[in-house]
């Protein structure tokens, strides 16, 4: 049995090292310190150059209505051990703003335009903060507590008006204008000038430009999605061109945005747990279980311990799939349209079968509970799962690399383009696969181990050329090393309950912060999650690897050949789904 | 399809032509050819995106029904697949894609997002059915629906296609133009739908 960690900060006395400016975060059951909006960006520079943590893992913002914001940054070292968060606070009265650490790490980039749209507070010295998942000319913050939807109809659920009583009205009925949408008073539709995208085309690499020779040209501007098939979904690329070479490159981001966390402060703790399986739609067995870790370190309950290994064998299995299926869609983007998909899909059906077998649906799995999961592998599934792991999943992991590895295409298309250095990756605080075959050997699972993680023998698969071939052979590394540690998984489970806990519908959460975090087949996958001992999460914020690792799109793809910008962009194996939320 | 299916049932065909001759209607043949080459669109939105594209693999085969070439452009495909969560951010380039398709054409709203908002529709950035904007012609219920509801799905949706008569088809009519051409929403403040502008500015002056 595991029982959550009790304080995951460091320990560092940052407030003796900054006495008057930094104080520790004295709330009951709150980590870190909070810092005084003026010395942020020296404390945080101390932060990440004498104590080391240089990894800015998550930027978010609380909004406590009605007199206070605070910004959270979590920060980790690259070298392991356990984060340190430190938070800003500032009075609520517009415009809100705090100091950007743009210039510390520059893979705060997307994180404060989140920020910013969602919450209204003004990071200065960020040079380009816009609305990043809300369009330009949208009106107001969504998450600030007094800001209300179109369907807005409580503030927290359960609904009145649909329990106890079991009533229902249709939200349209409710709305006066009979859909999801909130104008201002007297807003004139006819009257309205779109905003467009001056801003976005205005953030690019100049357009005219005047080469050596003294001949000005103009450059190609080109959008690519969000309805483009190597996107992986509705992200959308605007970059200018000059001949066939990326000069400048801004995503856009936001066609998926669900206002997941939005509707995550609305839910109770446990009608959020089907939600997280929507972020990473490949992988909600590991999405999951980061939210189960983050509420469990808030209610401080021990998980059972066959559950521990439960969760350990279907977040592997979960990765394997993930994995395979990445290869699958690289090569379809390396232009081997479809026939290597068809080998990996027929690898992720195994895997879905068993998760469909003990959870019930095979995407969206729903299988966690805090304390536990909610449903056992009975012995017929767990036989499954040994011929999966040792008769099945081997010789075809084997089979995929004799196919593909060594391809004469696949070496000309991917060996010696460079992805991006191990001091830049950090920087942009990218995390999984792209991070760790870069050359940095950082995985949460031995970093920072949740779970049972610190009982199995396995390595941690890195790379050191960090070029697109060692991002392709770093996935084929990973699902070796997911078999090792499902083996060891295997053998070691023992029998018991699946759950610490009585199940129940409503579970009391004590007031607090956590943040939950783990190795996702993406990168860290981590939870904010603050209670206020109420049945609903005041803050609930998903810190999405996809999300983040996009920030160093830009930095990656200027340079690089359009062509290549296709296979780049797969490398980071971006799931909108978490990606926008 | 055999020539004894094809047959219409009143025509007796001499015992020793019946597989070579078939007699039937000129309906019958167009639906056929169009039900049996439905190109849909290779547009994914979100998670049920990813059962369309387990349905067209191995195990489930779209194929076998005539739908396994997805059409990058919509200039090429006749089925939009509205797989997933529809967003107001998204739903101008969703509208301006179902304008660019040929007629005839159709639209399949898989899984309960697209068909009604799905587990999101509270969000302010979620448009609570895609049949808001566009006609839907079948709804796949499921979160996501399996790639089998989905392939059930489109063999409605062939049935469908079987029961149209090329003299009633909107698409034929010399009259209207463009039968299907839905303006493309406007993003202000929230969504601005311009074929309800009067109404949104009604209920604005309503507000208090
Ligand atoms: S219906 Fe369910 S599976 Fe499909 S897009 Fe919506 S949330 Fe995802």
């Amino acid at each position: 049995m595991t029982t959550p960690a009790p304080a995951s900060t460091a320990t560092v006395d940052l407030a003796t090292r900054f006495p008057g400016v930094v104080q520790l975060d004295a709330r009951p059951d709150y980590t870190g310190f909070i810092v005084e909006k003026d010395s942020l960006l020296e404390v945080a520079a101390a932060i990440r150059d004498e104590f080391g943590f240089d990894l800015l893992s998550s930027v978010t913002g609380v909004d406590y209505a009605p007199d206070k914001m605070e910004v959270v940054y979590h920060a980790y070292r690259t070298s392991g051990g356990p984060g340190l968060a430190f938070k800003v606070q500032v009075p609520r009265i517009d415009p809100v703003e705090v100091p950007s650490l743009i210039h510390l790490w520059p893979g705060v980039d997307l994180q404060e335009r989140e920020v910013w749209d969602l919450l209204g507070i003004k990071f200065s010295g960020h040079p380009d903060l816009r609305r990043i998942l809300m369009w330009e000319g949208f009106e107001g913050h969504p998450l600030r507590k007094d800001w209300k939807e179109g369907f807005y109809e409580e503030d927290v659920k359960p609904f009145k008006s649909r329990w106890p009583q079991g009533k229902f009205a249709m939200a349209e009925d409710l709305n006066p204008f009979g859909d999801n949408l909130t104008f201002p008073k007297n807003f004139e539709p006819e009257k309205w000038i779109p905003e467009g995208e001056a801003l976005l085309y205005g953030a690019l690499a100049r357009y005219t430009v005047e080469n050596e020779d003294g001949i000005s040209s103009d450059r190609i501007v080109i959008n690519m999605g969000p309805h483009h098939p190597s996107t992986h979904g509705v992200f959308r690329a605007v970059m200018t061109l000059e001949g066939e070479t990326i000069k400048g490159l801004k995503p856009v981001l936001g066609y998926l945005h669900r206002n997941h966390e939005k509707i995550g402060e609305r839910n109770t703790f446990l009608q959020n747990m089907p939600y997280t399986d929507r972020l990473d739609y490949f992988n909600s067995m590991t999405n999951n279980f980061g939210y189960a870790l983050a509420v469990e370190k808030l209610m401080k309950i021990p998980v059972a311990e066959r559950a521990d290994y439960i969760r350990v064998i279907v977040s592997e299995l979960s990765r394997i799939q993930n994995h395979f299926v990445f290869i699958g869609t690289l090569l379809n983007d390396l232009g081997a349209m479809y026939t290597p998909s068809l080998y990996a899909y027929e690898e992720r059906e195994l895997v879905l079968d068993i998760f469909e077998a003990i959870s019930g649906s095979r995407m969206m799995c729903n299988y966690y509970r805090f304390g536990g999961v909610v449903r056992d592998i009975p012995d017929d599934v767990m036989q499954k799962i040994k011929d999966l792991v040792y008769e099945r999943i081997p010789p075809k992991t084997d089979e995929l690399d004799r196919m593909l590895s060594e391809n004469e295409v696949l070496l000309a298309r991917m060996r010696g383009i460079r992805m991006i250095n191990a001091e830049d990756a950090v920087a942009y605080s990218i995390t999984g696969p792209v991070l760790r075959a870069a050359g940095v050997p950082y995985d949460v699972r031995r970093a920072d181990p949740y779970g049972i993680y610190d009982r199995f023998d396995f390595d941690v698969a890195v790379r050191y050329n960090g070029d697109l071939m060692d991002n392709y052979l770093i996935r084929i590394d990973e699902i070796r090393q997911s078999l090792r540690i499902l083996d060891q998984a295997i053998r070691q489970i023992p029998q018991g309950p699946i759950n610490s806990q009585k199940p129940a519908y409503q579970v009391r959460v004590p007031a607090g912060e956590a943040y939950g975090r783990i190795e996702s087949p993406k990168g860290e996958l981590g939870f904010y999650v603050l209670s206020n001992g109420k049945p609903n999460p005041w803050r609930y914020h998903v810190r999405a690897p996809s999300f983040v690792n996009v920030t160093a799109l830009e930095k990656i793809s200027v340079g690089t050949k359009i062509a290549d910008f296709v296979v780049l962009l797969a490398m980071f194996d971006m799931v909108m789904g978490e990606c926008d939320r | 399809m055999d020539s004894e299916t094809f047959n219409l049932p009143q025509y007796e065909i001499p015992e020793d032509l019946r597989h070579a001759v078939a007699v039937t209607t000129l309906d019958r043949l167009y639906n056929w050819g169009r039900r049996s080459s439905v190109w849909p669109l290779m547009f994914g939105l979100a998670c049920c995106a990813i059962e369309m594209i387990a349905a067209q693999t191995a195990r489930y085969d779209m194929a076998r029904f005539g739908m396994e070439v997805m059409r990058p452009t919509p200039r090429q495909a006749d089925l939009l697949i509205v797989s997933g969560t529809v967003t107001k951010k998204m739903l101008p380039p969703i509208v301006r894609l179902y304008n660019q398709m040929p007629e005839p054409k159709y639209v399949v709203a898989m899984g309960a997002c697209a068909s009604g908002g799905g587990p999101f529709k509270e969000g302010y950035n979620v448009v609570a059915g895609i049949d808001k904007f566009l006609p839907v012609d079948v709804y796949i219920p499921g979160c996501p629906p399996t790639p089998q509801a989905l392939i059930a799905g489109l063999i409605k949706l062939q049935e469908k296609i079987d029961r149209q008569i090329i003299k009633e088809a909107s698409w034929y009519k010399r009259k209207v133009k463009d039968p299907n051409y839905v303006p493309v929403p406007i993003l202000g403040p929230d969504l601005i739908d311009p074929r309800r502008a009067a109404d949104i500015k009604a209920a604005a002056a309503q507000e208090e």
